[in-house]
């Protein structure tokens, strides 16, 4: 797509450029007659425009920037692309690799690349049956995974090694030698089952071991929004709106709305706003009841005023029904409540109310999940799909409970996990 | 000691404290914001005089001027009773060599969205949009994502090169000083630019309340600097082999990513060093940095080092493994770069509380990174029902756009929408038709229409519909 501005900033900058040697010219023809002269300068003027267009794309920019040394594009030329150009010499073993990985990746990654304390987990839920194919299964549903490790999502090796190399170790990047990137690789590869523990990973063997990346053909550019026709994407977009201006069809529910449990989650809103004009943020401190859900549920659809009474109506009733389906979040849970489904599912084996056992309490839950907005969900999900590493090394189990009962359990859980 | 010094804190400057007394909204609330206690009087007041049989146009009038209670006597204490700084001298030039914001505008301020992101070095500060004007962001709430944190680099001393994948792809690879590329011809350009997760969270549901959260990762800056075609020019560039550039950062990171050839050779993407008419901030690169219009931010390289020519795109980390758009399908798109068109109305938004009934100016923002804005839609019916909004000048490619909307709100629950069209036609969706085809699973690029709901109370709040 063409850009109108730009061309003509440099449309304006090879005249002006011109302009000195027209200058030149003109003086050529000062003895010319008077009516000439208005008629030759115009015909220089565009013969110049054309030679400095036609000769030179820019100007010469004399004593600006030097060659690169040879050793200076070895010292920063170190990208490493999907062909493998730009990959040092070296070699690796797993061995070596899981050395490396305790001294300098593990207190971050965790000793299985699977920790998730730090940042999101390197290696898991990636299978044998995706090193054949190609695709990575738990990407297709989520429900396979609670997670996406950098693994699962992984195209390219090369990937990994330039990462690692440029990257890593998080506060001392760049220190590793060639020789342990390969071996980092190899054990992450290892962590995978994508090698097996005796494997050596170098630069005569990296090709072949791309080809049982997990995900190596789980992706593609058939899209739009590659400004260009090099990675030959499509050129209309895959979404469209609609321009729709009168009685267009609704989206007619509000279907998502911030919970009042989590009016505090950003902290207090009144506080992030400017103290003047026509609105002031909303006071949000745990303290203080929603003033709007409050108001808007206890008014009846009939009290509505006619102009938005259809939307409104819906609104509300939408708003409504959704408090009484989730009736749990709104009304205290006890202790009572919940204890027998505790013990139903074991959850008690490892959690009690306010001290750690194998798992964390449900107080130490409290305090580390209150403030996610998703908070709810997320702990329903952890208790269905179970999960490792938020607080320790010891996995918990996915468990085969219904949704009403975990939802249950997170309620109270978010209510402060009281006895 | 100056006066100044005392202006730090509000609660200890008289003045403040004065003119906070005396406004009519702000009575003891030395924090600066009304009180939900407040809130509710006024509206339970104002509720009852609308009740009241006597809703005479003149009464109306009083009532929705609010606390006219406040003004006793004469008339308003703060016309009536001149301020100190009506009457005794105030500070003088350059008490502060680098200016400040007032100390009433404490409240924006860049900030994290708890639990987003667990290490600082590699997070995220959101700008906020509910308390911007026009299309500009001052430097100092651009907002922030970092990989492996920021520096403050030594400008002496960095370097940029300009190198090929191989020995042909250029004539000559070269270095350049910071004083040659500041040498150049330079072109000022006004571009947004907004990062490929930005409203990311709230892909599946909504979860977080404010504007500055859902559309936080989003400024617009004039920048300045050298189109990069200029230096790949002067290193004689292949341009028939090479279709493909990467571009790397000077930090621990070393940002990489492949920049879209097309671009480069429009004269669009530049090598910036300004910013708003100084340097680039720390924060944003400083002494240099990429800028790729239309492209999500994590292509704009900070602290940028080294150019490469290639002929095959890079996969880097950024490419390969994050910035990329999960489908149903379980495929990934790779490479997904161009921000398309998006909208969303700042004021009325989320976490605010309109103070009254009546007219108010609905205000937003609208950008396309394919091109210029053509069009905004808003709808104050849940999108029933859509007016045209005003386009504010100007209205530039690739930048952000300023719309404005005449609203009278009548006290009733309403929805508020807004919907862009860029000048390739292409509309802004709706969540359900956006996850029609992308599903619900994607990080990024998600540029649906956003919902705020108005309640009665005058509280908005971040709805989704379906």
């Amino acid at each position: 797509m063409f850009n109108y501005p730009e061309i003509l900033d440099t449309y304006f900058s090879r005249f002006s450029l011109s302009s000195n040697f027209c200058i030149f010219f003109r003086l050529s023809f000062v003895y010319f007659a008077q009516f000439l002269r208005s008629l030759r300068l115009v015909f220089w003027s565009l013969f110049c425009v054309g030679i400095t267009t036609a000769v030179a794309a820019q100007p010469n920019f004399q004593g600006i920037g030097r060659p690169a040394t040879a050793a200076e594009v070895k010292a920063w030329d170190i990208d490493v692309r999907p062909d493998f150009k730009g990959l040092p010499k070296g070699q690796g073993t797993v061995s070596r690799g899981e050395t490396v990985w305790e001294a300098q990746c593990a207190s971050c990654h965790g000793s299985f690349a699977e920790s998730n304390e730090v940042f999101t987990p390197l290696v898991g839920y990636t299978t044998a049956r995706d090193v054949q194919t190609g695709r990575v299964a738990s990407l297709q549903r989520s429900a396979d995974a609670p997670t996406r490790t950098s693994m699962m999502k992984v195209s390219q090796l090369s990937t990994l090694w330039d990462y690692i190399s440029r990257a890593m170790p998080w506060t001392a990047p760049k220190s590793l030698s060639a020789d342990d990137v390969y071996a980092v690789t190899a054990y992450m590869l290892h962590l995978a089952n994508v090698v097996p523990a005796d494997y050596t990973l170098s630069d005569s063997n990296i090709a072949d071991t791309q080809k049982r990346i997990p995900n190596r053909l789980g992706m593609h550019t058939a899209h739009a929004m590659w400004p260009g026709k090099e990675l030959k994407g499509s050129l209309k977009p895959d979404v469209q709106g609609s321009t729709c201006t009168q009685n267009c069809v609704l989206e007619a529910k509000v279907t998502s709305f911030i919970p009042d449990y989590a009016r505090d989650a950003h902290g207090n809103l009144a506080e992030q706003s400017r103290t003047m004009g026509g609105s002031r943020g909303a006071v949000t401190l745990n303290t203080v009841k929603s003033t709007s859900e409050s108001t808007f549920l206890e008014q009846k659809p009939a009290t509505l005023p006619v102009n938005n009474a259809q939307v409104a109506t819906k609104n509300i009733a939408n708003m409504i029904s959704k408090a009484d389906a989730s009736g749990a979040e709104k009304s205290v849970i006890k202790y009572a409540d919940v204890s027998p489904i505790l013990q139903k599912f074991a959850c008690a084996a490892c959690h009690s109310v306010d001290t750690r056992l194998v798992g964390p309490s449900f107080q130490d839950i409290v305090r580390k999940q209150r403030a996610r907005s998703d908070a709810a969900a997320y702990l329903a999900s952890k208790i269905k799909a179970g999960g490792q590493g938020v607080y320790g090394q010891i996995p918990m189990p996915a468990q085969q409970i219904s949704d009403p009962d975990a939802h249950k359990i997170v309620a109270w859980i978010l209510q402060g996990a009281n006895k | 000691m100056m006066r100044c010094t005392h202006n730090q804190d509000t609660k200890f400057d008289p003045i403040v404290m004065t003119t906070m007394r005396n406004n009519r909204f702000l009575q003891a609330a030395p924090e600066g914001f009304l009180s939900a206690e407040q809130i509710q009087s006024v509206h339970a007041g104002r509720r009852g005089f609308m009740a009241g049989a006597f809703a005479s146009a003149m009464v109306v009038a009083g009532t929705a001027r609010g606390q006219s209670n406040l003004v006793s006597g004469d008339g308003d204490p703060n016309i009536l009773n001149l301020p100190g700084h009506s009457k005794s001298l105030g500070q003088g030039v350059a008490a502060r060599g680098y200016g400040v914001p007032s100390v009433h505008e404490k409240n924006l301020q860049r900030r994290e969205s708890p639990g987003l992101t667990r290490v600082s070095q590699a997070g995220v500060s959101f700008a906020p949009l509910q308390g911007l004007f026009g299309i500009i962001t001052p430097n100092g709430l651009h907002f922030e994502r970092h990989h492996q944190g920021w520096w403050d680099i030594e400008p002496d001393k960095h370097r940029l090169m300009v190198n090929g994948s191989d020995a042909t792809m250029l004539k000559k690879p070269m270095v350049f000083t910071m004083d040659e590329l500041m040498r150049l011809p330079s072109v000022s350009r006004m571009h947004f630019i907004e990062c490929g997760a930005n409203t990311g969270m709230e892909w599946g549901n909504v979860a977080v309340p404010t504007v500055q959260y859902t559309h936080g990762m989003l400024s617009c800056c004039e920048f300045t600097g050298v189109p990069l075609r200029t230096l790949l020019d002067m290193c004689g560039a292949d341009y028939r082999r090479g279709r493909f550039v990467l571009a790397e950062g000077a930090d621990g990171s070393s940002m990489t990513r492949t920049i879209p050839m097309g671009l480069i050779e429009s004269g669009e993407v530049i090598v910036a060093y300004g910013q708003n008419g100084e340097m680039l901030r720390p924060e944003n690169g400083y002494p240099l940095r990429l800028v790729v219009p239309g492209v999500q931010g994590v292509s704009w390289v900070k602290y940028l080092r080294r150019i490469e020519l290639g002929d095959m795109p890079y996969a880097a980390k950024d490419e390969t493994i994050h910035y990329v758009d999960l489908m149903p399908d379980g495929q990934h798109r790779q490479y997904t770069s161009v921000q398309e068109v998006k909208s969303v109305i700042t004021s009325p938004s989320g976490g605010q509380v309109l103070l009254d009934k009546g007219f108010h100016n609905v205000t937003g923002l609208a950008w396309s990174g394919r091109g210029k804005v053509r069009k905004v839609d808003v709808s104050t019916d849940g999108g029933r029902n859509w007016k045209a909004a005003r386009l504010e000048s100007p209205v530039l490619s690739k930048c952000l756009t300023r719309f404005n909307f005449d609203w009278s709100w009548g006290g009733k629950p309403a929805l508020l929408l807004s919907r862009a069209v860029d000048d390739t036609g292409h509309i802004q969706p709706t969540y359900t038709e956006l996850r029609k085809v992308r599903g619900t699973r994607s990080i990024y690029h998600n540029n649906a229409i956003q919902t705020w709901l108005i309640s009665e109370s005058g509280e908005v709040k971040n709805v989704q519909l379906s």
